[in-house]
């Protein structure tokens, strides 16, 4: 049970983290219907940005000014770059986005070089939160879900409750009519990319130290962030809350977990055969649930796609 | 949302292959325009007479999979308007089959000629194809390019945990010369490979561009360019992708047999997404919206990377700059910077854009070598090892760590950029005088 507790907030970590690349996503896509392939990349430089930062001044200034740089920098992005591939369609848009996304990862090697960096949480949040029943839970995780929640309440203060929120809102469904009324609509989408970026950004910075910073951190994370929100539903806010906390647990608990292939099959009364080696099926039998649990959110997409097209609670079909 | 506008913007009319099909003739190709298939064989197999050694032998086999494959998946993102990321999936699965089947031929004397083994990759993919398509294909545009990207790493993610088939990290390897020889052939030598590459490079181009020219071809033009008008017209739509799309998948396995045949062995990494990323920048660097795109594509893409890679070790960088710049500036690849100069030679005033052209020449060469100068600089006075400060670039050798190296690039950067802006308004006008539009009354 206790093990079940500590995969609960372990999940929960990870899923909140995921929400805070998918919201940032999510809204970018709702809004100009491009999806940012690059938005993991913004992740990196986050962290990346963090780290460099802190080695002058420490990790705090670093949470605040390497957020406040990426949102800048994906605002320049999307002012003179995305918009000028944007008169040529969707699918240039795209590749632009996806280009993106590999000539960061090759400026992140050109400027710190292939191997991992150094990038460590602050001494004051080192200690031990609390244990449950003998499993350690680092008080800067319990940092992490706080600062996640909180963003996700400021977004949605923002988004709900606030005039500029109901000019994005308004913004995502009736862009022309918006722009009619006299609001600069192209500016509101600058102002949602540099914020989308932004939040990357933070995930960076706080997921830095914990996942560790390295040119592949991007990649590592991208695709599942794709996956969550077309398994959330494309454009859907709390779809996408509701696939990164399930992906979240689904990763945690398949990872802890050691649920072994060939336990089942006995139990399903099928006999282990003598000469595994040689058996074709042999992959089948020493299959673990820790070995699959890194494609389990792709299994997942693709059950969601066949049973559910416009995801969990999405709107449109996909 | 489908369509690649890109053409639009260019000024030149759309058309999937640079000569307009005449619909007066009732043969899918004419005879007359069958020159460029008999002069591209012939070319192709004098080119091992001209280049006889190994290694361009090897560069030559590479080049002309990769032609393969980048119009196999050019079927897809040119002419049906779907953006794949996880188009090397079918290429890998396809090759990871034929090595099996190598193996096969080698240890449980399975009786196959090597030059059918294309056949059986082909329809590996394709079954694949059939298999992922039959969701995958559902829609176009940013939706068809996030699922073919979860089922890539999806299966990506598979060849380190299903050993039997994809043999692990290490892969699986086998050798193409046990099979029973054909003509006296065995196919041991690099040569020989060569010739059956170049013979199916030409068998899948050929079938790929009459694919084209087929009703279904055309049908998927006509679901790129306006998915509804197709359904209104009685098309399924989600049909007339998911055709196409078993189309690209047998070319892209046509394309993994001839891989496996030729290096003899398959690991992950043909099959994970930055092979996917490969094959976009290769085919959008050619051009997407016509047939001889990626071959051109092909052709530079493995230029440029054989010789970035002797001589630097950020090749990758550039490569990643030039593919943004092109997206940015030439959507329309470098074929289409070649396409709209047919319009002026047509005219005939070709001669006006020489002079301007010649001008814009040296400064552009100037910022390109300065430009990769500032970051050859860079890269070294960070990467290189402790006292190691003596570096040399085109011919002439400093130090990485002083100053003044760094500040003539940069200026020579700044200037050539300085003088480019001042050419580009003749440029303009010299092309507004050469394209024939502009002169109509």
């Amino acid at each position: 049970m206790s093990l079940f507790i500590v995969n609960i907030l372990d999940g929960l970590v990870t899923g909140l983290l995921l929400f805070m690349l998918c919201s940032g996503l999510t809204l970018i896509f709702s809004m100009m219907g491009v999806l940012n392939f690059a938005h993991a990349s913004f992740y990196m430089l986050g962290a990346y940005f963090a780290y460099q930062i802190s080695t002058y001044v420490g990790f705090w200034p670093g949470l605040i000014i390497a957020p406040v740089i990426v949102g800048v920098l994906g605002a320049l992005i999307e002012r003179y770059g995305l918009r000028r591939v944007h008169q040529y369609g969707h699918v240039p848009e795209l590749i632009f986005t996806f280009g993106l996304a590999l000539l960061i990862e090759e400026v992140v090697q050109f400027l710190w070089g292939k191997s991992q960096k150094a990038y460590e949480e602050p001494a004051i949040l080192d200690f031990t939160a609390f244990s449950i029943a003998g499993n350690a839970f680092p008080a800067y995780k319990v940092f992490m879900i706080f600062v996640a929640i909180g963003i996700f309440l400021v977004l949605l203060y923002i988004l709900t409750k606030t005039r500029v929120g109901m000019i994005i809102q308004a913004a995502l469904t009736y862009p022309n009519t918006v722009q009619n009324l006299g609001h600069n609509v192209p500016l509101v989408f600058m102002g949602v990319f540099g914020v989308g970026t932004a939040m990357a950004g933070v995930a960076g910075v706080i997921a830095g130290p914990v996942l560790g910073t390295f040119p592949g951190m991007a990649f590592l994370l991208g695709s599942i962030v794709f996956v969550t929100i077309v398994v959330g539903g494309l454009g859907s806010l709390w779809g996408a809350l509701l696939a990164s906390l399930l992906i979240g647990w689904l990763q945690t608990f398949a990872a802890s977990y050691n649920v072994r292939m060939e336990d089942i099959l006995v139990a399903l009364g099928m006999e282990k055969p003598v000469d595994l080696a040689s058996s074709a099926l042999r992959d089948l039998w020493t299959l673990t649930l820790p070995q699959i649990g890194p494609i389990l959110p792709y299994l997942l997409m693709v059950l969601i796609l066949i049973v559910r097209p416009q995801g969990l609670l999405g709107k449109r079909e996909t | 949302m489908t369509g690649i506008e890109a053409n639009k913007n260019t000024g030149t009319k759309r058309s999937d292959d640079l000569a307009p099909h005449k619909w007066e003739s009732r043969r899918l190709i004419n005879w007359s325009s069958a020159w460029p298939w008999v002069s591209a064989m012939v070319l192709l197999l004098a080119l091992p007479v001209v280049f006889p050694s190994g290694s361009a032998i090897t560069i030559m086999n590479q080049m002309a999979i990769t032609i393969i494959f980048a119009l196999a998946y050019n079927m897809l993102l040119g002419q049906g308007g779907m953006l794949s990321f996880g188009h090397a999936v079918y290429m890998g699965l396809g090759g990871f089959f034929c090595m099996h089947v190598l193996n096969w031929v080698e240890y449980d004397g399975l009786w196959l000629p090597l030059p059918l083994l294309p056949v059986l990759g082909g329809l590996f993919g394709l079954a694949f194809a059939f298999i992922i398509g039959s969701f995958s294909t559902r829609r176009a545009g940013t939706v068809f390019a996030m699922i073919s990207l979860g089922v890539g790493e999806l299966i990506a993610a598979c060849s380190i945990i299903i050993v039997v088939f994809f043999g692990g990290e290490e892969g699986v390897s086998g050798d193409r010369s046990m099979g029973p020889e054909v003509f006296g052939f065995d196919f041991a030598q690099q040569r020989e490979v060569y010739y059956l590459i170049v013979a199916w490079l030409l068998i899948s181009t050929l079938a790929m561009y009459l694919f084209s020219r087929t009703p279904i071809g055309r049908i998927t033009n006509a679901v790129r360019d306006n998915e509804e008008r197709a359904e209104f017209l009685g098309y399924s739509q989600r049909h007339v992708r998911w055709i196409s799309f078993c189309a690209s998948g047998f070319f892209c396995g046509v394309a993994g047999a001839l891989f496996a045949v030729n290096l003899e062995i398959l690991t992950e990494e043909n099959l994970n997404t930055t092979q996917s990323g490969i094959i976009l920048l290769v085919t959008f660097l050619g051009g997407v919206g016509f047939f001889v795109g990626p071959i051109i594509g092909a052709i530079v893409f493995t230029l440029l990377q054989t010789v970035l890679s002797l001589y630097t070790e950020i090749w990758q960088l550039y490569l990643g700059i030039l593919f943004v710049l092109t997206v940015m500036f030439f959507p329309s690849g470098l074929t289409g910077l070649i396409a709209v100069h047919i319009a002026p030679w047509k005219a005939g005033k070709l001669g006006l854009l020489a002079v301007p052209y010649a001008k814009l020449i040296i400064p552009l060469l100037a910022f390109v070598l300065s430009g990769a100068a500032i970051l050859e600089i860079l890269f070294h006075a960070r990467e290189a090892s402790v006292g190691d400060e003596a570096m040399t670039l085109y011919g002439i050798t400093f130090n990485s760590h002083s100053l003044l190296p760094m500040i003539v690039a940069v200026v020579v950067a700044a200037g050539s950029v300085v003088i480019m802006k001042r050419i580009m308004p003749s440029l303009k006008e010299a092309w507004d005088a050469a394209s024939p539009v502009s002169n109509a009354p």
